[in-house]
């Protein structure tokens, strides 16, 4: 992993380090040449490692005390609120931890997309990416059951009634989902199980994703190779530990409003209504990080193509190191690419408002023009452009455009900043 | 810096989007101050005990509120009863327990320990004795409603007659701000229903905001621990964040690069 050798000081050290080369790991984390010039748009990876640890550590307390039973989980969340010492403190970090990491992922996928980050050499890095992705969709429809409110139970509902569009075996999968005829008990059960293993899951999947990293080492904002250790590189620790620690500290006291202050606003009201399998709330949504793939699922008239849509929407990311054709990564230096950017940017975020209205009039077709737009631009637009677009000449070196060396370089760096920043 | 910033409004956009889009399909509440909002919200103390005569007097011969328990009228951050008079509320209800020696089921006078009476033994017990509608538990009621305490608080002063063109089946009663305008609750609170102990006028208004408090502070018993320690939370990080800011400045000197 190291590209230099490490010898320990101490006797034991090495004695130990021969063994087994934790103090070679350790040495290889602090030093890990890492390129000067990442911006704070950089920082969220370490941000989702926090919110991936305070989802487990919060996670693990609520679990000591949450009976995940469909007579009792609604009363020992309950419990959980008013009995537990802080309980309602971990409920709260839990809840909105949920929403602050997928905001995190959120960015941290937009900044990929917009830096090039999933090119080669590191498309597996994208990828394990993904695959964290989908683990965290799975995680988290699968906690929003666990309080069985109405919200949970008929989230649960629509969701796993989804597998019944799979042609000849749906219905059968779908019984086998629920472990009954209907979401049940069985199936409170198992989700409960499997809310509990794939944070784990995710974070074996974190450190491959870290791991992948290392290897080639960050992308950067110029998106130019650079070479490792050199001038456009400082050491890990303490240069990016502090820069990383800074950011984290004011995305904490973003999410220490939403926990102490309005720790309710991103749920639904209807979730704490214990679940009722005879009444159907008027509205059933789901939690707000959903929203753009469901408003993908009912833009499509036929259940069976929603769901294909739908999955497909995000299996597509999985190709993005493919589909894009362009062989310069950084945005900077892709005029057409980068306003192609913010419409794709535009149109997910219309996605997610029309994903929370109902499917019905003008929402109906807005949603369907943004669907068709998000697959035009990574399945036409992308491989197109990386053929006809002119790009900007790229610098050589990012020491360079950062100490504002040469005027090319100079008009590229003010660009970046107008632009990205 | 420069950058942290738009980060920083990046995220207020977005928890005003969010809080936006969730309040989209609203109907104007009634509005009033209530002394719980804000960073330093607290109950008002007096507000809540006249509320909870209130549930006790008017709501509770039909509403449960299943997660309370008569010690939490003392608690801190609630009405703060003293403990006697917590005791004395407590033993005002019957309450059934069992079975003893022999087997049998008994009432005995409530205790701290137990939590409020149910009005009913079940919810068809409910739905029976209330032309087939249940009224719901209020013990998460103000957070189970989109509106939150403004609807509850609009709810309880919405009673109108119908407009020409709509007519009310029996039990079925018109109120504004009732989704579908139509209730199965009768107008509740009429001046002075409720003779308050500490001498308050008992207006319907009056009633409407005490009672909500109380439902509020029933759904959030540890509101105002929160806002207390959310403030101490968010002061520290701020601190905590200056210091960090400074010396990542100073770490980052040593390299000619700016963050």
């Amino acid at each position: 992993m190291s590209d230099h050798q490490y010898t320990p000081e101490s006797k034991f050290g090495k004695w130990f380090n021969d063994r087994l080369p934790l103090l070679t790991l350790a040495n290889h984390l602090t030093d890990y040449p890492t390129p000067k010039n990442l911006n704070y748009w950089w920082t969220f990876g370490g941000i989702l490692t926090f919110c991936l640890i305070t989802q487990i550590v919060t996670g693990l307390v609520l679990a000591m005390h949450y009976i995940a039973h469909a007579d009792m989980a609604f009363d020992s969340v309950e419990h959980i609120m008013r009995d537990v010492n802080y309980g309602w403190l971990i409920r709260y970090i839990h809840a909105n931890g949920a929403s602050m990491f997928f905001l995190a992922v959120y960015i941290h996928i937009f900044r990929s997309l917009f830096y090039g980050s999933y090119k080669a050499p590191r498309e597996i890095i994208w990828i394990i990416g993904i695959i964290i992705y989908l683990l965290m969709m799975a995680a988290a429809f699968m906690g929003y059951v666990l309080p069985w409110g109405q919200m949970s139970f008929w989230g649960a509902t629509v969701i796993t009634n989804l597998f019944s569009a799979i042609p000849l075996v749906g219905e059968g999968i779908v019984t086998w989902l629920w472990g009954g005829y209907s979401v049940d008990n069985p199936t409170l059960t198992r989700f409960f199980t499997l809310h509990y293993l794939i944070p784990f899951l995710i974070l074996g999947l974190v450190v491959l994703h870290i791991w992948a990293l290392h290897v080639p080492g960050n992308n950067n904002p110029v998106g130019i190779d650079i070479k490792k250790p050199s001038k456009d590189t400082v050491p890990f620790h303490p240069y990016i530990v502090i820069k990383d620690g800074f950011a984290l500290l004011m995305f904490m006291i973003v999410f220490a409003f939403f926990v102490f202050y309005t720790p309710n606003i991103l749920g639904h009201a209807d979730n704490y209504i214990e679940a009722d399998p005879l009444v159907t709330p008027a509205h059933i949504v789901p939690e707000w990080y959903l929203l753009p793939f469901y408003a993908i699922l009912r833009s499509v008239p036929d259940k069976l193509l929603g769901v294909v849509a739908m999955l497909s929407a995000i299996f597509i990311l999985a190709a993005l190191p493919w589909l894009d054709t362009s062989k310069i990564r950084s945005a900077v230096f892709r005029p057409l690419y980068r306003q192609f950017y913010w419409i794709l940017v535009a149109d997910v975020l219309i996605l997610g408002y029309v994903g929370a209205m109902p499917a019905e009039g003008l929402y109906l077709l807005i949603a369907r023009v943004a669907t068709a737009y998000y697959f035009l631009h990574f399945l036409v637009i992308l491989p197109v452009l990386g053929f006809r677009e002119k790009t900007l000449p790229i610098p050589l070196s990012i020491t360079e455009p950062v100490l504002g060396g040469s005027p090319n370089l100079a008009t590229a760096k003010n660009k970046e900043s107008s632009i990205i920043k | 810096m420069k950058n942290f910033l738009r980060i920083f409004f990046l995220f207020v956009l977005f928890s005003g989007v969010q809080s936006n889009s969730i309040a989209a399909e609203k109907i104007e509440y009634l509005k009033t101050d209530w002394s719980f909002k804000g960073l330093f919200g607290k109950f008002d103390r007096a507000a809540l005990q006249r509320g909870y005569q209130v549930y006790t007097e008017v709501c509770s011969s039909c509403h449960s509120m299943k997660y309370l328990s008569y010690r939490n009228l003392a608690q801190k951050g609630g009405p703060e009863f003293t403990e006697a008079q917590a005791k004395a509320i407590a033993a005002s209800f019957e309450v059934k327990d069992g079975p003893n020696a022999d087997g049998d089921m008994f009432t005995r006078p409530g205790k701290l320990s137990d939590k409020f009476v149910m009005p009913y033994e079940n919810v068809k017990a409910a739905q029976a004795a209330n032309g087939g509608a249940y009224p719901p538990d209020m013990s998460v009621l103000v957070k189970a409603r989109g509106g939150g305490v403004d609807y509850i608080y609009s709810l309880l002063q919405g009673y109108e007659d119908p407009p020409v063109g709509v007519t009310l089946d029996d039990g079925v009663y018109y109120n504004k701000y009732m989704y579908g305008n139509k209730i199965k609750m009768s107008n509740q609170l009429s001046d002075g229903l409720v003779e308050y102990s500490d001498g308050t006028n008992s207006t319907v208004e009056q009633m409407s905001k005490d009672v909500t408090t109380f439902l509020m502070w029933a759904a959030e018993p540890h509101l105002e621990e929160r806002h207390q320690m959310g403030f101490k939370a968010i002061i520290y990080l701020i601190i905590l964040t200056v210091l960090v800011y400074f010396s990542m400045k100073r770490i980052w000197s040593r390299i000619e690069t700016e963050v």
